[in-house]
């Protein structure tokens, strides 16, 4: 090593304190991940179409196979995707949820914004949400 | 010898493989998106287009990798991969072929090249590789190329870093020029572009972000490569770090790319949509006409 240039090594103590500084988002951290392991993959199950149909005929029920934290089992059975976001869930596992459940992408996004599908989906068409003002925290820009 | 001909850049959010699926292609919402595939899809049935091999850079949505395996960069190296059911059924769309000499040699070739890949034979592919497909080649009943899935982990933080994924693509470059069979190879780089798909900021676009990545793209990737992860997701959103794999694709073009088509569209469901065909300076074909196209409400932000 002592002839080649010493790398840049990032922090990583800073590089995740700074995900914490964006409103309205939490980004899937190992931390998260941990946290989350079972509901995610609980959402994984629902790839295969027998264990849909047992999850559809009770899903209190089949609940009960998976290691969840009662806040986890909540935020499921009540499709609150923001809860089960808290409780480590990670978008593209919970999308096998939302699909099992015959919805969208657009209409599980929306769902998470405090604004009905209709007024969403309207956003959307109107270019997106605007980055003014939701890129940092501390800085306000 | 083979050689990476052609980048081309795609979205593949999934909602396109529904509006395939039910028939609404055409309408109000979706017309415009697939009149803006229809050039590359004329361009890549036209002589000399059609690629022998894809190398499909994508990432895996939590559907062939659980939260029990987490690989950074992977490459399929078997025959033939099939859509994976996500929740819905699988995609009605035919297997992916691989080409297991080519991917074979990819992956020597990059452990070699200090990318210590991990390498998987029995794998189902998600939408994020089976919907470029459709886009490009419609509705065929097999694949017109064979394709060797690389599926990338954006999902589990910290991805790979623009940097290393542009320099990946470079090592993919080198590692198809010393294949000896003489071979039309891609490489396409998937996903994007801006979007956000959870919490209060779900919805999020940024078409200023948008452009300026696509004209970095073209002209100075190696500046482009060196954006943090910590700007992605404050200007593209928490999913518009999937823009890290279309470096992959532009790393395996080398120094110089003439950009010979780009789409943008807002919105395709929560997603600004990016499509582009660049290829190698010095092999490059001619551009098509129109050469940028802009639609859906990227256009009406172009007017002002």
């Amino acid at each position: 090593m002592s002839d080649e240039k010493k790398k840049e090594r990032i922090d990583i103590h800073a590089y995740l304190a700074e995900f914490d500084d964006i409103p309205g988002t939490r980004v899937f951290t190992a931390q998260r991940a941990r946290k989350g392991y079972w509901l995610n993959q609980f959402a994984m199950s629902l790839m295969k179409e027998e264990n849909r149909q047992k999850f559809k005929e009770d899903n209190a029920a089949y609940l009960e196979n998976w290691n969840l934290t009662d806040a986890a089992k909540k935020a499921v059975l009540a499709r609150d995707y923001n809860a089960m976001i808290d409780e480590g869930g990670n978008v593209y596992f919970l999308s096998k949820l939302f699909s099992a459940d015959g919805q969208s992408f657009q209409t599980a996004a929306g769902s998470m914004t405090g604004m009905t599908p209709e007024e969403y989906a309207q956003m959307m068409i109107n270019g997106g949400r605007s980055p003014e003002g939701v890129r940092s925290i501390k800085e306000k820009y | 010898m083979a050689r990476v001909t052609t980048g081309i850049t795609s979205s593949h959010i999934p909602a396109l493989g529904a509006a395939i699926q039910t028939g609404t292609k055409g309408n109000d919402y979706w017309g415009p998106v697939f009149d803006g595939y229809e050039p590359i899809k004329k361009w890549i049935y036209e002589p000399g287009n059609m690629p022998d091999v894809i190398v499909l850079v994508y990432n895996d949505h939590a559907t062939a990798f659980d939260m029990n395996v987490i690989p950074t960069f992977s490459i399929g190296c078997a025959e033939s991969f099939a859509p994976a059911d996500e929740g819905w059924g699988p995609r009605p769309v035919p297997d992916v072929i691989g080409h297991p000499d080519l991917a074979w040699h990819i992956a020597q070739s990059l452990i070699l090249d200090d990318f210590d890949m991990c390498i998987f034979n029995d794998m189902k592919v998600d939408h994020g590789c089976t919907v470029p497909l459709s886009m490009v080649f419609g509705e065929p009943s097999e694949w017109p190329c064979k394709v060797i899935p690389f599926p990338v982990n954006v999902v589990t933080y910290p991805p790979p870093s623009g940097r290393r994924c542009f320099n990946l693509g470079d090592s993919i470059k080198a590692a198809v020029e010393s294949f000896p069979e003489d071979l039309n190879v891609h490489v396409w780089g998937t996903g994007g572009m801006s979007h956000q798909l959870q919490g209060p900021r779900a919805g999020l676009i940024n078409k200023e972000f948008d452009l300026n990545f696509i004209d970095m793209l073209i002209k100075d990737p190696e500046t482009l490569s060196r954006m943090p992860h910590i700007q992605y997701l404050r200007e593209a959103g928490s999913e518009g770090i999937e823009l890290v794999m279309w470096l992959i694709m532009r790393g395996a073009l080398g120094d110089k790319v003439r950009d010979l088509y780009t789409f943008y569209h807002i919105p395709a469901s929560n997603t600004a949509l990016g499509a582009m065909i660049l290829q190698p300076e010095e092999t490059a074909g001619e551009p098509l006409n129109p050469r940028v196209v802009h639609s859906g409400h990227s256009l009406a932000a172009a007017a002002e």
